[in-house]
C-alpha cells in the first residue's frame, strides 16, 4: 500500500503546454505515471505529445475519468485552478505554482472545505509513491520503494533527505512535499495520521523548518497518535528574525516560529531529532 | 513589502481611517515648513525608517515650539538609529512625518493579519496599547482578545462591537472606532496586506480614535495587481546587495558570517547554513538560486556573493531536480573566468546530470576542492576560514 495515490491514479495536468508543464509532464510519464488529460484553456483538442488537451477541468475528467490533478498554471491563476480542479470532482489536486497570494489561499482553503477532495501545496515538489506513480516535479530515480514515509515542507531538501535515505538501502512507501507557503492544503497532521494507517510505512522522516506552528501541532499529535517512529529534522536555525527565508511560510515573527521551540517540542513528544542534515540517513538508519 | 509610517498613513486617509494631520520631510526646512502648516504647537518630529522601537532608540521627539521643531529635526535627520529592530548596524534617518501632537486619553491596540493556522483574518485588540505587543503577548496573554473573521463572508458587525466593547470604549467613541475598524479591514483586503498594526491607537481627550502609528507590510506575491503600491518601495532601507540579487530573482539575504554559500531550494538553502553554523563557522548569507536557475542566475549569484568583503569562502550546495548540474557547473565557469574567484570554494553537487556537472568543473581547473556529501563539505568549508 501507500498513501494518497497509487499506479491505478489518473492524472491530468493544469498548464500542460506551458515551459513547466510540459518539461514536467513528460518526467511524470517517464516514470510510468498514468497521465490521462491535460487542460489547457483555448488549446481544448491539441496534443501534448500523447496527451489530449482539453480547455476545462470538467471537460477532461468526463472524457478521461481522471482522479487526480497536476497544477502548473502561474501564480496569478493558481487560485482559479485549484477551484476549478475542485469544483470538477477529482479526488487529488497537487499544486506546484509558487507564488499564490495568501489571500487567494485564504479563500480556497474555505472553498475547499466545502468539496471532497484533498489538496497537497502549493509550492511544493509533489508526491512520489515510488515505482508506481510520481505526480509532481521531484527527480524520480533519486527513489526506491520501501517501508519510511516522508513528509516536508520543502523540496531540494527532501531530495537531500530521500537521496541519503536510499543510498542506505531504505526504501519509501510515499514522499509527500506539503509545500513552503503559510497556507497550504495537506498539513503534516493529515500525513502523519495516513501514515500511521498505512500497512507499508514502518517509520516517519518529518522535515519542517522554521515559521508558523505546523511542526508544533504535528508533534503533539505524534505523541497522541503515534505508534510509529519518527525522525524529525528542523531548517533555519540559522535564520534571522523577521525575514522570509526564500518560502512564503518561513518567517520568524516576533518570537514564534523559531527552529529552537519547534526542535523542543519535538523534543518533548519523543520524536527523533536529526541536528545535522548530513547525517540524516544514517540517523534513521539506527532508528528504523 | 513593508512601507513607511507617513505612507502607511497616506493610505489610512484614502479608506477614512482617522490619523493625526501631519506630512512627510525631507530637510529641516520642510520639517519647519510642515510644523507651521499644522498652525499649533505642540507637533511631534518622527524618524521614517522601518523598524519598531524609533521611540526608545530617540526617533521620535515632542517639540513645543518652531526652535524645538528645528533642533529635534536636525538631530535626528541624518542620525543613525539604533533599535532591536535594526540589527547593530543601525539605520540612517533620510526622512522624518511631523504632525499634530494629541491629547491622548487611553493608548490602545490593534491589528489584523493572516492567520496561517485557521487560514482567516483575524484581529487583535487590546487595551494595552503603546507597549511591545509580544511583551504583552508573553506576560499577560488574556489582554489580547483575538477575532477571526471568515474571508468569505468579510468582517461583520458582531464583530465590530465585539471589539469595541472589548476596548471597553466609551460610547461616543464607539461609532467611529466601528467605521476605522470596518474601513480598515477594507483596506487590508483591497491591497492584499500580510500586517496591519496600528500601536497605539488612541482614543483622544474628546473621544475620538485615531491612528497613531501605522505599520503595513504587504504579500509580495500579490503586489503584481498593485503596481501602484510598487511606487512605495523604498530601496535606502534595504540592503544594496539585497537589491541587486532581486533584479535576478534571487533569494538572496544579507548575514553576518564570512561563509558564503550558494544553494537551489529554500530548505535545503537554510539546511546549509545552519550545517556551516554546526561545522563550527558562519554562514554570510541566504541564496536560494531557485529549482530552475540559468547559468546566467549562477553567475550572478556568484557576483553578489563576491561583492560582500566579510565573504572569506564558498560553499556551494547543489541537489540538482529540476536544475541540471551541468547547468549550473557551467555558471560557476563563467562566473570564475568573468569575475575571478580568488578564494577557497568548496563544491557539493548531487542529482541531475551529476557526472557531466563534475567534469564541467574538473575541466575547466578552477580552483575548487569538491566534497563527497554534505558532512564532509561543512568540514571542509570549516577548515578553509578556521
Amino acid at each position: 500500500m501507500s498513501i494518497f495515490i497509487n499506479k491505478d491514479t489518473k492524472v491530468l495536468v493544469q498548464g500542460i503546454t506551458g515551459n513547466e508543464g510540459s518539461f514536467h509532464t513528460r518526467g511524470c510519464l517517464e516514470y510510468g505515471t498514468n497521465i490521462v488529460a491535460g487542460v489547457t484553456p483555448g488549446k481544448g483538442g491539441q496534443k501534448m505529445d500523447d496527451v489530449s488537451v482539453f480547455n476545462t477541468v470538467q471537460k477532461a475528467v468526463e472524457e478521461t475519468g481522471a482522479t487526480a490533478s497536476l497544477i502548473f498554471v502561474p501564480p496569478p491563476f493558481g487560485a482559479d485552478a485549484i477551484m476549478e480542479a475542485a469544483d470538477s470532482g477529482v479526488d487529488l489536486i497537487v499544486a506546484i505554482t509558487e507564488g499564490i497570494p495568501i489571500l487567494d489561499m485564504v479563500k480556497v482553503k474555505h472553498f475547499l472545505a466545502t468539496k471532497n477532495c484533498r489538496l497537497i501545496g502549493p509550492n511544493c515538489p509533489g508526491i512520489i509513491t515510488p515505482d508506481e506513480c510520481k505526480i509532481g516535479i521531484m527527480p524520480g530515480k533519486i527513489h526506491k520503494r520501501g517501508n519510511i514515509g516522508v513528509v516536508s515542507r520543502s523540496g531540494t531538501l527532501t531530495y537531500e533527505v530521500v537521496d541519503q535515505l536510499t543510498k542506505l538501502g531504505m526504501g519509501q512507501s510515499t514522499c509527500i512535499g506539503i509545500g513552503g507557503d503559510p497556507v497550504n492544503g495537506t498539513n503534516f497532521i493529515d500525513v502523519l495520521d495516513a501514515f500511521q494507517k498505512d500497512d507499508e510505512t514502518h517509520g516517519i522522516v518529518m522535515v519542517g523548518e522554521i515559521g508558523g506552528s505546523a511542526e508544533e501541532e504535528a508533534a503533539c499529535f505524534i505523541k497522541e497518535k503515534l505508534t510509529k517512529p519518527v525522525v524529525g529534522f528542523i531548517a533555519g536555525l540559522t535564520a534571522p528574525p523577521g525575514r522570509r527565508m526564500g518560502h512564503a511560510g518561513a518567517i520568524i515573527s516576533g518570537s514564534s516560529g523559531t527552529g529552537t521551540a519547534k526542535i523542543a517540542a519535538f523534543k518533548e513528544n519523543g520524536i527523533f531529532v536529526c541536528e545535522n542534515l548530513g547525517q540524516i540517513g544514517q540517523v534513521c538508519k539506527d532508528i528504523f | 513589502m513593508k512601507i513607511h509610517e507617513y505612507q502607511a498613513k497616506q493610505l489610512f486617509k484614502a479608506y477614512n481611517v482617522p490619523v493625526p494631520d501631519g506630512n512627510v520631510a525631507f530637510s529641516v526646512d520642510e520639517a519647519k515648513k510642515t510644523a507651521a502648516d499644522l498652525g499649533g504647537f505642540p507637533v511631534v518630529v518622527k524618524a521614517q525608517i522601518h523598524a519598531g522601537g524609533r521611540g526608545k532608540g530617540g526617533g521620535v521627539k515632542l517639540a513645543a515650539s518652531m526652535e524645538e521643531v528645528e533642533t529635534h529635526a536636525r538631530e535626528i535627520l541624518g542620525m543613525t538609529l539604533f533599535t532591536h529592530q535594526t540589527g547593530p548596524e543601525g539605520r540612517l534617518v533620510k526622512k522624518l512625518l511631523v504632525e499634530a501632537g494629541q491629547k491622548i486619553k487611553k493608548e490602545l491596540y490593534l491589528s489584523l493579519l493572516v492567520d496561517r493556522a485557521t487560514a482567516s483574518i483575524v484581529i487583535m485588540i487590546s487595551q494595552d496599547g503603546g507597549m511591545d505587543i509580544e511583551e504583552v503577548a508573553a506576560k499577560t496573554p488574556e489582554r489580547i482578545i483575538k477575532i477571526h473573521v471568515d474571508p468569505l463572508m468579510g468582517i461583520q458587525g458582531y464583530q465590530l462591537r465585539q471589539a469595541g466593547f472589548a476596548l471597553e470604549l466609551p460610547s461616543a467613541a464607539m461609532k467611529l472606532f466601528s467605521g476605522l475598524l470596518l474601513n480598515l479591514y477594507k483596506f487590508f483586503i483591497a491591497n492584499d496586506c500580510s500586517m496591519v498594526e496600528i500601536n497605539p491607537l488612541i482614543l483622544t481627550s474628546d473621544d475620538k480614535v485615531l491612528a497613531l502609528d501605522a505599520k503595513v507590510d504587504f504579500d509580495s506575491n500579490a503586489l503584481y495587481r498593485h503596481r501602484e503600491l510598487m511606487d512605495l518601495r523604498d530601496l535606502d532601507e534595504e540592503n544594496p546587495l539585497e537589491v541587486e540579487a532581486s533584479k535576478y530573482n534571487l533569494n538572496y539575504i544579507n548575514l553576518d558570517g564570512n561563509v558564503g554559500n550558494i544553494v537551489n531550494g529554500a530548505g535545503l538553502a537554510m539546511a546549509t547554513m545552519d550545517i556551516i553554523k554546526n561545522a563550527g563557522a558562519t554562514p554570510a548569507n541566504f541564496m536560494d538560486v531557485g529549482g530552475g536557475a540559468t547559468s546566467e542566475q549562477v553567475e550572478n549569484a556568484f557576483r553578489i556573493i563576491l561583492a560582500d568583503d566579510k565573504v572569506k569562502a564558498i560553499l556551494i550546495n547543489i541537489f540538482g531536480g529540476i536544475l541540471r548540474c551541468d547547468n549550473f557547473a557551467q555558471g560557476v565557469v563563467d562566473a570564475a573566468k568573468k569575475t575571478g574567484i580568488n578564494i577557497p570554494v568548496v563544491v557539493r553537487m548531487e542529482g541531475t546530470n551529476v557526472e557531466k556537472g563534475k567534469k564541467i568543473l574538473s575541466d575547466a581547473k578552477l580552483n575548487l576542492t569538491t566534497a563527497v556529501d554534505l558532512f564532509d563539505a561543512a568540514q571542509k568549508i570549516a577548515a578553509a576560514v578556521n
